[in-house]
């Protein structure tokens, strides 16, 4: 817990940074296994038969998925999904890590065998004080998604992200 | 199937119920890419910090649309969606969750439906409040 905690000059110098652009499969596989993680039961996320039937081009990817990261030893996370070269750092030292919001917006059904080109952004940094866990540092990042194929956006996520 | 003309504001969708266990959250973590320890490894420091691992914020995110898409079917797809993780919870108890209509609209020609949803605990507890955009066919 961080009783104190303020945004330095060099903090608030990462907001508007941009991370390099990275690629996000959607597979039958990643479609498969995100769709069993959660606990889907409906057929179209797991038989492509049935996809086609219910008038998708492939398995459909569920809203709250938007691709598994093509993954590169030393260039991507090893505990995230997702890239950790070119990322905007900010340099907090706080451990504690949470979710504190997600928003996803959606511009058209995504399918196996798209593949997505993901940007993110830090939008803004704040911090606020919690009863419960202290001083907490909420980070706003934006990441939008481009289909490679057709260059047209994809979809849009907004999340906020607590350190404390 | 899910008829737009028949949706009420105030309706509310069928409930959604889960127990998810530590198999469920490594299941989760291998579909979303997310192996954060805090939801496999009681031994984590921010896990021993909280007293236990707790459920992924984005699975009960996913488990929102997997509600909205079980009511919606195939008549439409979600446009948009979203929550705010206001409360942790814990594998080996359950949650609920649920959605009730807001608006429905058909402005432009669109067929636009709004559902607010949220997950709840066993105390009532609202602990993933959101909403959902729904585009009907």
């Amino acid at each position: 817990m961080a009783e104190q905690f303020e945004l330095t000059d060099d903090m608030r110098a990462q907001i508007g940074k941009k991370s390099p652009p990275w690629e996000y499969e959607v597979t039958t596989t990643s479609v498969r296994m995100f769709a069993r993680g959660v606990g889907y039961t409906d057929p179209v996320y797991f038989d492509v038969e049935s996809a086609k039937k219910a008038g998708y081009r492939s398995l459909p990817a569920p809203p709250t998925y938007l691709g598994s990261a093509v993954f590169l030893p030393g260039r991507c996370s090893d505990t995230f999904s997702g890239p950790s070269e070119g990322l905007p750092t900010v340099e907090h030292g706080l451990k504690g890590l949470l979710d504190g919001s997600t928003e996803t917006e959606v511009f058209d059904t995504i399918c196996a065998g798209d593949t997505l080109v993901a940007v993110q952004e830090l939008i803004d940094l704040k911090v606020v004080a919690s009863a419960s866990i202290g001083k907490m540092l909420i980070a706003t990042i934006d990441t939008t998604y481009t289909d490679k194929a057709t260059g047209k956006p994809a979809a849009k996520q907004r999340a906020q992200v607590i350190y404390y | 199937m899910l008829r737009f003309d028949d949706i009420k504001e105030g309706e509310a969708l069928p409930e959604l119920r889960k127990t998810p266990t530590l198999q469920t959250l490594v299941k989760y973590s291998a579909g979303s890419g997310d192996f954060n320890p805090l939801h496999h490894d009681y031994n984590f420091p921010q896990a021993k910090q909280i007293g236990s691992i707790i459920v992924h914020g984005r699975f009960k995110y996913a488990s929102l649309g997997e509600l909205v898409s079980n009511w919606v079917g195939h008549a439409g797809r979600i446009r948009k969606i979203s929550c705010q993780y206001k409360g942790m919870d814990l594998p080996g108890k359950e949650f609920t969750c649920r959605g009730v209509v807001k608006k429905k609209s058909s402005e432009g020609g669109e067929k636009i439906v709004e559902v607010e949803v949220w997950t709840e605990n066993a105390e009532g507890k609202k602990t993933t409040p959101g909403s959902a955009l729904i585009v009907f066919r």
